[in-house]
């Protein structure tokens, strides 16, 4: 116990002293965090709510393809990744990999699926609500999917909030792709594992206590924009 | 059926703000960061963990103008990264392995760098009487004892020179090993970090342990052994067999190892008073 207090004191110590390396990488894992949450999103939302509102021979399976990808293991997704990108790989042309590209191209993948799967939840609750109401209006499937999308837009704030979380607390993946490479690459998770490696164990504890407080920080700024946007749209 | 895009896009005022965000994101982490003046060398956890890279870089880097990348992995792994191309130099220490890498055609050529040498670590009451300086006699001790021994068991240049220790002993690990030896298959860190949590025994190369804080219980035991040695060596990835190696750059970094300069900002780096790496380069390789 006494240690885990020590290491808060040391993450205080660190955030006071303001070190620009730190500080690098606390921005370079915000940076592709948030990268790959939005990408995340982009690919998962429109196809979660596809999900939701289509009715498609294989949807079923689909379904459960999907939820299953919630608990895809990261170190198999880092290499996947690895293997594309390599240079002996197809997209080795590229040379992105052991850039922040392939991180974000790993986060991206991992995020997906779970906006993807979130989403068709929540999709399918609000379609269920108002199925009726679009289909009297003469609104297809396809065109109702948009305005789900919105009408749930404040519990799917919370679904790509659960993508970033996955982003940034991913370790196996980026450490594969990404190569944890000092001033390049190296974000969070993998100094963590650096400093762990190095055996230590109170600097690791507080990049963690850092970067716990980076996650509440962003959570906090959604929910504020989320309490001030209920407020003003009612 | 098709969608009408402004109107998804009007629908989509959150997500069109956050799409901007993501592209300014995008625009700030350029995919490659500049194609121009930098290498990507692979090496081996043990230089990067004791610390001598954040020595040695930033001086090439004044010297050369020219950035250079280190992907710490084991020897095993980094010799791979190699054949696949996605290295341009390799700094590593697994002399049978670096040889044949060059013999095989992947590397040019290498050139012997540095060396420091490997030391049997244990818990400081040394229940196996290992203590001296004779590594086989050690292993001996250690497996006459069946006291735990956390091996590296990750195919790199450590684990190599602990299997050779092992046969050098008498034992093939393949089937000799029992409950009582490890193998955490992981890098030097977190295999010491094993050790340490089980008061187990352990080979590692001397950077890494002077630079390991969590030690516990554990001290040097075997040291001083000539078998121990550990020599270092760069190469560069055979530009015949993947075009895109930088091999102006590459060439650079290993001439600047092997310089005078070089040389001297290796047997510059100590902690607490020891230094850590032996320059050992000779006039032409």
């Amino acid at each position: 116990m006494f240690e885990i207090f020590a290491s808060l004191g040391e993450a205080l110590a660190l955030i006071g002293g303001a070190d620009p390396a730190l500080a690098g990488i606390v921005v370079l894992s915000l940076e592709l965090s948030l990268a790959a949450a939005v990408a995340g999103a982009a690919i998962g939302l429109p196809l979660g709510a596809l999900i939701a509102v289509g009715r498609f021979p294989g949807r079923r399976t689909l379904i459960v393809t999907l939820n299953a990808l919630l608990g895809l293991p990261s170190v198999v997704v880092g290499l996947v990744v690895y293997l594309l990108l390599s240079r002996a790989g197809p997209l080795g042309s590229l040379g992105i990999l052991f850039t922040p590209a392939a991180i974000v191209v790993a986060q991206t993948l991992l995020v997906a699926p779970i906006v993807a799967a979130l989403a068709r939840q929540v999709a399918e609750d609000a379609w269920r609500e108002y199925e009726e109401q679009l289909t009297s209006l003469g609104v297809s499937r396809l065109r109702a999917v948009p305005t789900i999308l919105w009408d749930a837009r404040f519990s799917l704030l919370t679904v790509v909030l659960a993508g970033f979380g996955r982003a940034a607390s991913e370790v196996g993946a980026v450490m594969i792709v990404g190569g944890n490479i000092d001033g390049v690459t190296r974000v969070m998770t993998t100094a963590i594992a650096l400093e762990t490696s190095k055996g230590d164990l109170p600097l690791a504890l507080a990049l963690g206590a850092i970067l716990i407080l980076v996650v509440l920080a962003v959570n906090a700024g959604v929910f504020a924009i989320r309490e001030w946007s209920a407020r003003r749209h009612g | 059926m098709v969608m009408n895009l402004p109107r998804a896009f009007r629908h989509f005022g959150l997500a069109g703000i956050a799409a901007a965000a993501a592209a300014t994101t995008l625009l700030a982490v350029p995919p490659a960061r500049a194609a121009d003046r930098y290498i990507t060398v692979a090496s081996t956890t043990s230089t990067e963990q004791s610390g001598l890279f954040k020595q040695l870089l930033p001086e090439f880097e004044k010297a050369s103008g020219i950035e250079a990348r280190v992907v710490a992995l084991g020897t095993g792994q980094a010799l791979d990264m190699g054949r696949r191309g996605d290295a341009d130099v390799l700094f590593v220490h697994d002399q049978v392995a670096e040889e044949k890498f060059v013999s095989d055609g992947y590397g040019v050529k290498r050139f012997e760098v540095m060396y420091n040498d490997f030391v049997i670590v244990g818990p400081r009451e040394d229940p196996a009487k290992t203590r001296g300086g004779d590594v086989v006699a050690g292993l001996k001790a250690i497996a006459a004892a069946r006291a735990p021994f956390a091996s590296r068991a990750d195919k790199s240049g450590t684990h190599a020179a602990e299997l050779r220790y092992w046969k050098a002993a008498g034992m093939d690990m393949a089937k000799d090993k029992g409950p009582w030896y490890r193998e955490t298959g992981s890098g030097m860190g977190p295999t010491l970090n094993t050790a340490s949590g089980m008061n187990a025994y352990a080979l590692t190369d001397r950077g890494t342990w002077l630079n390991f804080k969590n030690r516990g219980d554990l001290v040097i035991l075997v040291e001083g052994d000539k078998r121990l040695f550990n020599q270092y060596g760069v190469m560069l990835v055979n530009p015949a067999k993947h075009a895109h190696v930088k091999q102006e750059a590459g060439r650079k970094f290993i001439d600047w190892l092997v310089s005078p300069a070089g040389q001297s900002a290796i047997a510059a780096y100590k902690i607490g008073g020891e230094q850590l790496f032996f320059p050992n380069a000779k006039p032409g390789g």
